[in-house]
């Protein structure tokens, strides 16, 4: 193996971490669409979000300047990668810090292990961090005989219910405040037996049952909303107060940030700062932002560790249109408007980055064809484009990777599925008008043929109906209307 | 080879093979609001804000700050605080024991009843108040584990926009933005007040 060969760009490795499913997205989404609680649960929490989100938008007059700053600081930051990740390096060294950096999953999970055993903890709290759950963070230190605690209320909800994340924001989603109760009841130590549904109530719970574990552990681990090249600064943001019990009370802090999540200069937050909780839990401002830079003698964690991870960022990189990918601040703004997430849930994309963000990420993470079927999972209907606070052209990403996958599928000389036909057929239709007037003419017989189509194109009709084709089509009636 | 080495030969291969366009200007954001600091209409603001997310405002004077306090945590029966070290002597409520921190230990300041601390800048649109561990505000434990903040802002302090809040920020202080009590929206995504950090915030805001 060369020198030159190490250095070109790699996706995310097979086999650990939680970016790869275990089925395609039309067979997990068909099982999530027949449960009809979770599909009640998803409608009114996304439904909740959206109303409070457009509200404080809607106070800020300059909402779109901002969301246009956000998205030139990202490209801006994209283009120079390599040179502020090393004044990061150098910002955070000079401050106290030790910055490790890991090529993937694989030594990541390795350098936090070997940081927390140094330790001799046996023991971690943890932050809510999409990083950690993206290497597999806590079945590696499970392997290595430590205990992790997830110390968000959400992740805590998941890990008591030996459950799957379903949302960036909020990983219980898919629950309800009685389906919550039950996992308390069931899974909590001392939990008091009489404890009610009321969101307050649980929240209680969670704030008793965690106190003495705040209190005890002596090694956290966050990821990172931010960090700033010019400072050094790291920011964490939160509601709830485990983050700055984790960022405050141990002795050590280990944090894991994926290389994108760099921000050139301490005058970029108040961009950030601003797009990013109106956007997210669509409040003003979230209740807690942490920032810290390396270490502060006699005010928390006396030993701060920065792992910068690779893990397939790269090679979204190198992908002159996938790569605007790497500018999501992990808001999950796209989420909660998107017609097919608020459907079948995040469970059905295999991957922890669910939604509109997962369907171009994920597969650009792992390369195109391990998560083949998520650039198809979208009706590209761009309200996710709409909604994204750093302008993420969503639905053009899309398209670029299903071409992806057309490609590498001819390249490998296998039969692309009658899917990726199908779409490349209606891309040279809809590109030549003769074609495509017959082709609507031609839908508008289908009437009579019924709501599934005939092979090869029932793989299409097998997890969706065919809408019922209108008696005329445009053209028809437009020709018609002009006539009269 | 290091690893960091393979990174950053990664991402450099990856930006020569497409290189992506410079960006030579950024759009103009907002950077001021409309009234500068300390304005009235600001102080309205922060405290609606702030009402908005459950915590509790309070208005007083230099010269009354102390009894506005002690006010506060009589009214909820709070009979030991925490101060920073560096609190102002007229800022110190009477008819609670005051505990001045001094390296406490972490169980000894979540068995006490609240704590007192001044801010560095508080941000009005937001409703948000910023610690910066100086001298009057101390550690950042001190302000987390103990249920209840009564928080002291001086009407100066507060700015109408968060990029004029940084720019009165320096990075190489601990910083901790707080906007209401500690809150979650996990549960369906409600926002409920109360899980980990101080369940109780009271903002007292003083003019002159």
């Amino acid at each position: 193996m060369t020198e030159t060969f190490l250095g070109m760009p790699a996706t995310a490795p097979a086999g650990v971490g939680n970016l790869r499913g275990d089925e395609p997205f039309p067979v997990a989404a068909r099982r999530a669409l027949a449960d009809a609680q979770l599909r009640r649960n998803l409608r009114h929490a996304t439904g909740t979000i959206r109303a409070k989100s457009a509200a404080v938008i809607g106070e800020v007059p300059d909402w779109p300047e901002l969301r246009a700053a956000g998205r030139a600081i990202k490209s801006d930051t994209m283009a120079r990668l390599p040179e502020l990740l090393e004044q990061l390096e150098a910002a955070v060294t000079a401050a106290g810090g030790t910055v490790h950096w890991a090529t993937d999953a694989v030594e990541a999970n390795r350098i936090v292990t070997d940081l927390v055993r140094a330790t001799g903890a046996d023991r971690v709290m943890k932050v809510k961090s999409m990083a950690t759950q993206e290497i597999g963070l806590n079945e590696a230190l499970e392997a290595a005989g430590i205990e992790p605690v997830e110390t968000d209320l959400a992740e805590l909800i998941v890990q008591l219910g030996r459950d799957r994340p379903s949302h960036i924001l909020v990983p219980a989603i898919h629950r309800n405040r009685a389906e919550i109760r039950e996992v308390f009841l069931r899974e909590m130590p001392g939990v008091d037996p009489a404890l009610t549904d009321e969101p307050a109530a649980l929240a209680a719970a969670a704030r008793r049952h965690l106190r003495a574990t705040f209190l005890s552990t002596k090694v956290a681990v966050s990821g990172a909303n931010f960090a700033v090249a010019e400072t050094g600064t790291l920011a964490v943001v939160e509601s709830e107060g485990n983050g700055r019990m984790c960022l405050t009370l141990p002795e050590t802090l280990i944090t894991v940030m994926g290389i994108e999540k760099v921000i050139p200069t301490w005058d970029d937050l108040g961009v950030f700062l601003q797009l990013l909780p109106r956007a997210s839990t669509g409040e003003r401002m979230n209740p807690y932002t942490s920032m810290w830079t390396g270490v502060t003698p006699g005010d928390g964690p006396q030993q701060v560790h920065l792992v910068l991870l690779d893990n397939g960022r790269s090679a979204v990189l190198a992908d002159e249109v996938g790569r605007q990918a790497l500018h999501c601040i992990r808001c999950s703004a796209c989420l909660n408007v998107c017609p097919v997430y608020e459907r079948t849930g995040g469970h059905a994309y295999g991957s922890v980055y669910p939604g509109p963000i997962g369907a171009v990420l994920s597969p650009q993470l792992t390369g195109v064809e391990e998560n083949a079927s998520l650039p198809y999972a979208s009706s590209l209907c761009g309200a996710c484009f709409d909604a994204c606070p750093v302008m993420i052209d969503i639905p053009s990403v899309l398209v670029h990777l299903r071409a992806r996958h057309v490609a590498e599928q001819r390249a490998a000389r296998r039969t692309p599925s009658a899917e990726a036909v199908a779409m490349a057929a209606a891309a040279y239709t809809m590109d030549h008008p003769r074609l495509y007037a017959a082709a609507q003419r031609a839908a508008g017989l289908g009437r009579i043929a019924g709501r599934a189509l005939p092979p090869p194109l029932n793989g299409w009709t097998a997890s969706r109906d065919v809408p019922a084709a209108p008696p005329q089509t445009f053209r028809q009636w437009w020709s018609e209307r002009s006539r009269s | 080879m290091t690893a960091r080495d393979v990174v950053l030969a990664r991402l450099r291969a990856a930006l020569a093979g497409a290189p992506p366009a410079p960006v030579h200007h950024r759009p103009g954001h907002r950077r001021q609001g409309e009234l500068p600091p300390g304005h009235p209409e600001l102080v309205d603001l922060l405290a609606e804000r702030l009402t908005d997310y459950r915590a509790q405002v309070h208005r007083a004077t230099e010269a009354t700050v102390a009894d506005t306090v002690a006010g506060i945590l009589a009214a909820e029966g709070a009979a030991a605080v925490v101060v920073p070290p560096g609190l102002p002597a007229g800022w110190r409520p009477g008819g609670v024991e005051l505990v001045v921190d001094d390296d406490l230990p972490a169980d000894r300041l979540a068995e006490l009843d609240g704590v007192v601390t001044a801010a560095a800048v508080a941000v009005a649109e937001t409703g948000t108040i910023v610690l910066d561990a100086a001298a009057d505000q101390g550690r950042r434990l001190i302000s987390l584990l103990p249920d209840r903040h009564v928080c002291v802002v001086r009407a100066e302090q507060v700015v109408a926009t968060v990029p004029e809040a940084l720019a009165r920020l320096t990075p190489d202080r601990p910083l901790t933005w707080i906007s209401g009590p500690s809150a979650t929206s996990d549960i369906e995504l409600n926002r409920v007040e109360g899980v980990h950090g101080p369940r109780r915030l009271h903002v007292v805001v003083t003019d002159g």
